[in-house]
């Protein structure tokens, strides 16, 4: 084990797989001067420029010709800046690369992967902050992934990087600067494999991306209140852990979703809604989401912290679920 | 990759009249393909929405007839002609009208989601314009394996508006790529006259603007096609970058089969008839010399094979449900949990 950042294990996740398939390639805008945040720095030395293509700024033609491309043999990573900006080109993804291999008939596929900074960062507002990763799960076709450490940077990439399906990985800004252990040799983290980061008999906390962090910060709180919260970070949102949101919330009775998304229509949803319907009779209290307001992401630092889901907003929302539920 | 299968070109003043023979017989099959699909659609048996493409059959016939089996095309809603003359198999064609088993995408694409990648026909697209930037994508990826296909993308005279007609084209030229693009321009854009909702003078004004050489064409004069697609592939293929080809063509019947086109002038239709593609190529193939019974012969054979297709996908089965989950996903795949 050694130490890297968050983005520095994307970037290493990169460098590895170019190295070992030909195929693999990078475009998108200024990434021949190492891309806006850094994790393509020395790649196009490395790999020259025709490997980490430069591009206009044209998100609709660099989702699509990223979906041509998949198609015909080769292998693309595609840099989106902002998961904002992806926008521009959500009919390349949700209706082309989605969609291709099915409606083709199976005839063949769409192997890209496209990377999304997402989230709040330094007072970004409301058109460089958002986390959309329910839009993407919504659709058929896709694999959705939310790294949240490190390690699980380099071989969560590493796995989407060698996936056949198109994969939409969903970086968080605010970790980039993250340090932590990363294994040295070739790490590969299963996509669709949840990580438990935390144990506990009293509660299941399921979150992914920045929240794992908020959410452990969160359990030691409850911990010291005598309160034992077992966390689970996602990792992939689709296909998602069932079995082990599953196993956990039959242990503790309690699930707490935590998202940085605007919870109305988040992902939240999903697990609480699947969780309820399968769990019922095994839950002690009402299953609970916490995420942001139904409201932008703003400027101004007190009220961007208004969307803001803190460990203190966790912490008291897991301590009102374990403490109503002992008092029936 | 594949053996390249190119047919070579006559030039000049003197016709080749076996390619050019053969162009017939595409156009035929292509014209043959549309009536039918037509009919079908009014029996039932062709499903959703049919957009065909009588009266632009040179544009496809006299493209492809420069392209090599290996060579990629991408098309629009409008492919069928396209499709065909790229060398799809036209059985399996009229059987994914019909949504039945054996089709070109089992049944699950239709009509706007022909694909065929065996003869490098990369799909039509049900998206306006969406294929343009698909189309330099794959070139880059031939640019990156070092292969020496070439892309050919076929665009509506509509699809100029959108955004993905700058990106794509800017996108090919700023990288150099090996792509044809060509503009059908058939004047309209589903009910409405392109030309009043298109500022500028139009496609090759903003192709070159782009820096990329642009000729049009009269799209219904499958001579003038080819030739003029003969010189721009040679372009493409000999690394001169993208290429744009305007061809000016109609489109005979309504933008869907149930479109029955009243906001035309019928007389406007009654010029373009006159301008019939195929009638055309016959008649310059006469004075040429060739025997009148030979050309009607090809009509006879496209007819007579596409009855019996029609037959033959009728007396097709629907394709296993089990179909309804499969190619979707390896990770997450639906057979496995869709829920
Ligand atoms: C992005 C998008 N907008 C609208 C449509 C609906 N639509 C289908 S075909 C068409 C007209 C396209 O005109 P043109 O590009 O000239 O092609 P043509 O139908 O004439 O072959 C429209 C508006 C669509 N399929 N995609
Ligand atoms: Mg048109």
């Amino acid at each position: 084990m050694h130490k890297l950042t968050y983005l520095e294990a994307g970037r290493r996740a990169l460098i590895e797989e170019m190295r070992r398939d030909p195929r693999v390639w990078a475009l998108g805008e200024d990434l021949g001067r190492g891309g806006v945040f850094g994790q393509y720095k020395g790649l196009a030395e490395m790999f020259g420029p025709a490997r980490i293509a430069d591009t206009p700024i044209s998100e609709a033609c660099i989702m699509g010709a990223a979906v041509g491309a998949a198609m015909t043999g080769t292998r693309p990573v595609v840099e989106m800046r902002f998961s904002d900006f992806a926008l521009c080109a959500i009919d390349e993804l949700v209706n082309q690369a989605a969609k291709a291999r099915f409606m083709f008939g199976g005839q063949m596929r769409v192997p890209l992967v496209v990377r999304e900074p997402v989230g709040m960062w330094r007072s970004s507002a409301a058109q460089h902050s958002q986390s959309l990763e329910s839009w993407y799960t919504h659709i058929p076709g896709l694999v959705v992934v939310a790294p949240s450490t490190p390690a699980d940077n380099l071989g969560l990439l590493k796995s989407a990087i060698r996936a056949d399906d198109p994969v939409v990985y969903l970086e968080h800004k605010a970790l980039w600067p993250l340090e932590g252990p990363v294994p040295e040799g070739e790490h590969l983290t299963p996509l669709g494999v949840a990580d438990v980061a935390r144990e506990g008999r009293d509660l299941t906390i399921v979150t992914w991306s920045a929240m794992r962090h908020a959410s452990l910060k969160a359990a030691e709180a409850l911990a010291k209140q005598g309160i034992e919260a077992e966390v689970v970070d996602l990792r992939t949102l689709w296909p998602w852990d069932r079995d082990a949101v599953f196993a956990s919330v039959e242990k503790t009775g309690r699930l707490l979703v935590v998202q940085e998304a605007v919870s109305v229509s988040g992902f939240g949803a999903e697990i609480a809604a699947s969780v309820a319907e399968a769990l019922h009779h095994r839950l002690k209290s009402p299953v609970k989401r916490l995420g942001a307001p139904r409201i932008p992401v703003a400027y101004a630092p007190p009220l961007e912290d208004m969307a803001r889901v803190t460990p203190d907003r966790i912490t008291e929302a897991a301590r009102a679920m374990c403490v109503h539920a002992e008092a029936v | 990759m594949n053996g390249a299968s190119r047919v070579s070109a006559g030039n000049g003043a003197n016709l080749d009249r076996d390619r050019l023979t053969m162009a017939l017989g595409t156009m035929w099959r292509i014209r043959a393909f549309e009536e039918l699909a037509v009919r079908a659609q009014k029996e039932g048996l062709a499903l959703g929405a049919i957009h065909p493409s009588i009266g632009q059959e040179a544009v496809a016939a006299g493209v492809c007839l420069n392209l090599r089996r290996d060579d990629l095309l991408l098309s629009t809603h409008r492919g069928h002609g396209h499709t065909l003359a790229k060398g799809a198999d036209a059985l399996a064609m009229m059987r994914e009208l019909f949504g039945r088993a054996g089709g070109t995408c089992g049944g699950k694409g239709g009509s706007m989601h022909i694909a065929d990648f065996d003869v490098g026909m990369l799909g039509a697209n049900g998206v306006v314009a969406a294929n343009i930037t698909i189309a330099a994508g794959a070139a880059h990826s031939m640019r990156l394996l070092g292969s020496d296909r070439i892309t050919v993308c076929i665009f509506g005279d509509g699809a100029i508006n959108r955004g993905p007609f700058l990106e794509g084209l800017n996108w090919a030229k700023v990288f150099d790529l090996p792509v044809l693009f060509v503009c059908e321009d058939n004047i309209y854009s589903a009910t409405t006259r392109s030309t009043s909702m298109t500022a500028g003078p139009g496609v090759a004004a903003r192709a070159e603007s782009l820096g990329i050489p642009a000729v049009a064409v009269d799209g219904n004069d499958v001579v003038a096609v080819d030739a003029a697609a003969r010189a721009a592939i040679d372009a493409v293929r000999s690394g001169a970058g993208p290429q744009l080809l305007h061809c000016k063509t109609y489109r005979i019947t309504g933008h869907t089969t149930a479109d029955a086109a009243l906001y035309r002038d019928p007389a406007e239709v009654d010029k373009w008839r006159e301008s019939d593609p195929i009638a055309r190529l016959a008649d310059t193939l006469v004075a040429d010399g060739a025997a009148p019974a030979v050309l009607d012969e090809e009509r006879a054979r496209a007819y007579a094979e596409l009855e019996d297709i029609f037959a033959a996908a009728r007396d097709t089965a629907w394709p296993d449900v089990a179909g309804a989950f499969s190619d979707v996903q390896d990770l997450g795949d639906p057979r496995e949990r869709a829920y």
